[in-house]
């Protein structure tokens, strides 16, 4: 683990040597949190145009056209987007209160689910027994829906489960961890246990989850056909939006008094008690909303990739989503975002290109990332909060 | 924790905005004692690291706390900040309100501030953000949320560092400081937090002579508003502070009163001071 870092500060991709200025502006900006200097806004909107706005329209130029973006790229990216959201949600909790999550896998599988349930319902009569039940269902030789799927024909209740189920989920798992004081190795080694456990109950045909094929086979949602392109480009462009308003909101956390205290939480846990900081709540809040975040990630997954099903929850793929945050540079949403399309890009392209050796390259990539970039790739960048501060100060 | 209280506190430059929320109110202390520790117990494995102890202390006081290594002043610390539960023994900050049934956190909201042997600041943050964290606030989530800095509380930041010395590094990371300073940066800490009762754990602990005399001028200067115990090994500083001493052995209280009183206990001379 790069924990060699853990006593740096957090240093913002985001903010360049403003030369100006001076230490009476630096005074102002704890008075009133401010997000971003005026030059990261900037690069935020123009990142926000290339992905909501130039793909999409690279998409729709003719085929014929050189600059045409082909068509299997939409979803690609859109997952991509989900997994930067979960991203995001890992290092709130690992990089700012210093919790280290393998168990994030099992907030995304439940946020894909209810999700994955409402696709289910909404396929009606079509699958391929023409039943009203799904398709697993009838292959189990059920003859009606169990209680828990009541509801999720309905798309706002799907959502809201979405969010809901991994929230209760982690408040109750952190509720009694961070009562019990279960910090670093232990507490990571319980998330692994817990996705595990979750992993071969859904593994089960009798849990009616679908078993270890999962949900898949969606129709449609909200009457648009999965299969269209534009229902594609429609998921994507809300994953666009849902991931700058995830960010953003992350933002305001982190530069907000709740952000100096959580990282203090991360790094002198006693002191901050006898300052008079319940420290269990401020872990327990982030680490509820980091859940809800993964289980949003999810829901936008699931319709986009068209399949939900418990490898999700392998302790693995919770693995991976750490080592995304470690890539990028934990401590910093940016290296978070970084991390998780740099990491999952060369994946893509890996395991097309050489697939037996992807797991090496993930694993070389993270030893080598612990070694020479404890601060990940974003902490190569030479302007941080640092030298900012220093010249502000000469 | 909050019947407890009785009326606000005299407030120290504090934002009476927050008054309500979260001050320590006025500790009942209407018999001039404000931390009655009862025969206490606190055994690790066997071991009583405190036995029996009865220790008070009266408002206002500078009271020193010696003893060798292992007499157990440090576990009497933890027991009064709820680090440790005690076996037996009962622990009240003024009249009312028993220790031993709050967490660590409620103790300090309750007005009592403990500083480290081992400075601990926090590392990542500056001064300036080390000095807001332990200002007194409301310091729950959602507070903490929306909260917002006001003129009168950033004046009260920057007069603390003023007064430990560390102004021209109100934006420094606490983690580059000195050892010196970072002692001076917790103390500044435990001020910010107002609280009534201080535990010191061997301020001196790294300080150079100049900064050991200043801060004996400090401890001495909050007596009187605040009652303050100090751990100390050094004796130079003990005796420049003079004032009450207890000294601790084997878990209880082995001399009580003025430093010279406790000098020439041949009881003492014979387990502690040695000469």
């Amino acid at each position: 683990m790069p924990n060699a870092s853990s006593t740096e500060s957090p240093t913002p991709l985001l903010v360049p040597p403003t030369s100006q200025q001076t230490t009476a502006e630096e005074s102002t900006d704890s008075e009133r949190p401010r997000l971003h200097t005026r030059r990261e806004w900037i690069l935020i909107a123009a990142l926000t145009a290339i992905t909501l706005i130039l793909v999409p329209v690279l998409n729709q130029l003719p085929a014929e056209s050189g600059l045409h973006l082909p068509d299997y790229f939409i979803p690609l990216f859109g997952k991509f987007l989900c997994y930067a959201l979960v991203a995001l949600a890992v290092d709130l909790i690992w990089g700012y209160a210093g919790i280290l999550s393998l168990g994030h896998g099992v907030f995304f599988a439940l946020g894909g689910y209810p999700m994955g349930m409402y696709l289910m319902r909404a396929i009606g009569t079509e699958g391929v027994y023409r039943s009203a039940l799904p398709d697993f269902m009838v292959f189990l030789d059920w003859k009606e829906l169990p209680w828990f799927w009541y509801g999720f024909s309905n798309f706002g209740f799907a959502l809201l489960m979405a969010l809901f189920v991994p929230g209760f989920l982690a408040y109750i798992f952190g509720y009694f961890a961070f009562r019990s004081r279960i910090r670093g190795v232990y507490f990571s080694i319980i998330t692994q246990t817990m996705t595990y456990a979750l992993m071969l109950l859904f593994f089960r045909n009798n849990t009616g989850f679908g078993g270890n094929n999962g949900l898949t086979d969606f129709k449609r949602i909200l009457g648009l056909s999965l299969q269209a392109q534009s229902t594609k480009l429609g998921l994507y462009m809300v994953s666009v939006v849902v991931l700058l308003g995830a960010y953003l909101l992350c933002r305001y956390l982190v530069v907000s008094k709740l952000g100096r205290v959580v990282t203090a939480v991360r790094d002198a846990e006693s002191r901050l008690m006898f300052c008079g900081y319940n420290p269990h709540s401020y872990k327990l809040f982030l680490w509820t909303l980091s859940a809800v975040m993964c289980g949003l990630a999810g829901a936008l997954y699931a319709p986009q990739v068209g399949i939900i099903n418990p490898s999700e929850m392998q302790p693995s793929n919770s693995i991976e989503m750490a080592i995304w945050v470690a890539v990028g540079g934990r401590g910093t949403l940016s290296g978070a975002l970084v991390g998780a399309f740099l990491v999952n890009g060369l994946k893509s392209w890996c395991t097309t290109a050489f697939p037996d050796l992807w797991l090496y390259i993930l694993g070389v990539l993270f030893i080598a990332v612990t070694l020479f970039l404890p601060r990940g790739i974003v902490g190569l960048l030479p302007t941080n909060a640092e030298s900012a501060k220093s010249r502000a100060q000469s | 924790m909050t019947a407890h209280v009785r009326e606000e506190g005299p407030g120290q430059g504090g934002n009476p905005a927050l008054a309500h929320v979260a001050r320590p109110g006025e500790i009942d202390t209407s018999h001039g004692v404000i931390l009655y520790i009862e025969n206490l117990t606190v055994s690790f494995d066997g071991f009583k690291a405190l036995d029996g102890l009865n220790f008070y202390l009266n408002t206002g006081e500078l009271r020193c706390l010696i003893g060798p290594n292992g007499a157990g002043k440090t576990t009497l610390m933890d027991v009064i900040t709820g680090k440790t539960r005690p076996d037996t023994g009962t622990v009240f900050f003024g009249n009312v309100v028993d220790l031993t049934q709050l967490s660590e956190y409620e103790i300090a909201l309750a007005g009592i501030g403990r500083k480290f042997q081992r400075p601990t600041v926090f590392q990542g943050h500056s001064v300036f953000e080390n000095l807001e964290l332990a200002m007194q606030a409301d310091k729950g989530v959602w507070q903490s949320l929306i909260a917002r800095l006001t003129g009168e509380q950033r004046t009260r930041i920057e007069a603390m560092a003023e007064t430990i010395g560390l102004i021209g590094q109100l934006h420094t990371r606490a983690g580059l400081l000195s050892h010196g300073q970072k002692q001076w940066l917790e103390i500044g800490m435990l001020l910010m937090q107002d609280p009534q009762l201080l535990l010191v754990d061997e301020p001196v602990a790294g300080m150079t002579r100049h900064e050991t005399e200043r801060t004996a001028e400090l401890l001495v200067s909050l007596a009187g508003k605040r009652t303050v115990v100090v751990v100390e090994h050094d004796m130079e500083f003990v005796r420049s502070l003079a004032r009450q001493v207890t000294v601790l052995h084997e878990g209880r209280v082995l001399a009580e009163g003025t430093m010279e009183a406790v000098q020439n206990d041949p009881r003492v001379i014979e387990v502690y001071l040695g000469t």
